[in-house]
């Protein structure tokens, strides 16, 4: 599995996005740009729209206008591929009671067709080795979390989607998460994160969701 | 494929951890067959003339009964988003999850049901074209179960508008799933209706994951 290298140009892109969910209209006129080793903070008030913007990054949910592109490529052109180049860590940790900790990450890595061999290190990286083998109904809800993230290294894709990552973890296990990111950008990975706190993200773009809210008229 | 394999691990893995699902199935399966010799009295002669219908109609309710957990738990527990989200087709990532099921389900339902049919006094050349043409027909109801258990995810009483919308697919296994025993039983050949089992199955290999792939991406929006 070679890693991929920090020269190679990449651009993520989306231009005049604007996302709907259900009846209303979340955000609108919305343009971002994330290239090779960047970083892209999206901040807003509750229901502003950063999930919906980081689930449309995804292609889990389809633009209502506008368009995502990769490489000036429309993403739209081959949605397979462009899942292979992105994770997205959401709300949910998705993790099966029953399952062990080792079993969820080997099974995240074969999802995406990589070798178990990135599982090891990807559990050291989160400090759960040492809990690898309990199923996950035992973890506390860090952990889960912790064990949410660790899929980030168990199988490399160049686009982290992370939505509010530090929901739940401790300061030491930010710490991680924020060395992790910072090696996957200096590898040439690229993030988008969205998040309440600040985080100390070096030479990251901040997206205020709350500038791209549509105008609301006297209804 | 590593992906494709990897998911019908995971649910086979799921469900035998899980244990409760395939077992209540079957269970349900043998406590309904057993209710018709009450129902209907003891005589020999009854049971056996209803024998192959009632162990299909009952398979086909007790397939039913585990449709409803196919993609709900992934869907809730953000899980089929991740799988969605793989480089897999969604498709195949259906396919593994109807493979897993029918493994869990279907297959424990093919073995039991010639005791079953033994309860009810099925005449000894019924017993191979039941088992033939349950191994034909099951795989089939997981298929199509598999759309309807698409269709209704997330919506209120999934369970009974599943039972609404998949009970009518499932008529044509169950018409040609009964003739193969009966005309078996009668003397007659049951090739052809183990044809049209598999023709049918043939052709929900491929429409069915596709149709519940089709169904579940709007639920993921």
């Amino acid at each position: 599995m070679s890693r991929p290298s920090p020269s190679a140009a990449r651009l993520f892109e989306g231009r005049g996005l604007a996302c709907r969910r259900g009846d209303r209209l979340v955000f609108q006129g919305l343009d971002f740009e994330l290239a090779a080793g960047g970083a892209l903070v999206l901040t807003g008030p509750n229901g502003s729209g950063k999930s919906s913007l980081l689930r449309l990054m995804a292609g889990l949910t389809p633009p209502l206008l506008g368009a995502l592109s990769w490489d000036g490529v429309p993403v739209s052109a081959d949605p397979a591929a462009h899942r292979a180049r992105l994770h997205l860590v959401g709300h949910q940790d998705a993790l099966k009671p029953v399952l062990t900790v080792a079993e969820t990450l080997a099974f995240s890595a074969a999802l995406r067709e990589t070798s178990a061999d990135r599982v090891p290190p990807a559990l050291q990286r989160f400090h759960l080795a040492e809990l690898a083998d309990l199923p996950c109904r035992v973890l506390s809800a860090g952990q889960r979390r912790r064990l949410a993230l660790a899929r980030l290294l168990a199988s490399p894709a160049p686009l982290w989607l992370l939505d509010e990552p530090s929901t739940g973890l401790d300061e030491a296990s930010m710490l991680d998460l924020l060395a992790a990111i910072a090696e996957h950008r200096a590898d040439g990975g690229l993030v988008a994160i969205a998040t309440h706190l600040p985080l100390p993200l070096p030479a990251a773009r901040t997206l205020s969701l709350a500038d791209f809210a549509p105008r609301r008229s006297a209804a | 494929m590593t992906a494709f394999l990897a998911m019908v691990a995971r649910d086979l893995r799921l469900a035998l951890r899980q244990g409760s699902d395939a077992a209540l199935v079957v269970a349900f399966f043998v406590l309904a067959v057993v209710l018709f010799p009450f129902g209907v009295g003891p005589e020999p002669q009854l049971l056996s003339r209803i024998a192959a219908g009632v162990v299909w109609v009952t398979a086909l309710l007790a397939a039913l009964l585990s449709l409803d957990r196919l993609f709900q738990q992934d869907y809730e527990d953000g899980g089929l988003e991740l799988i969605a989200l793989a480089p897999l087709p969604l498709e195949a990532a259906v396919l593994a999850k109807c493979l897993a099921h029918w493994l869990t389900t279907g297959l424990p339902l093919v073995v039991v049901a010639p005791a079953l049919a033994g309860l009810l006094q099925l005449e000894a050349g019924g017993y191979l074209p039941l088992v033939l043409a349950m191994a034909l027909g099951t795989p089939s109801l997981s298929l199509v179960g598999a759309v309807g258990a698409a269709l209704s995810l997330g919506a209120r009483r999934a369970g009974v508008l599943l039972s609404l919308l998949v009970l009518p697919l499932y008529i044509p296994v169950l018409i040609f799933g009964v003739a193969a025993v009966e005309q078996a039983v009668a003397g007659f050949a049951i090739r052809p209706y183990l044809m049209i089992l598999t023709a049918f199955l043939l052709a929900a290999l491929p429409l069915a994951p596709w149709a519940a792939a089709a169904a579940l991406r709007p639920a993921l929006e």
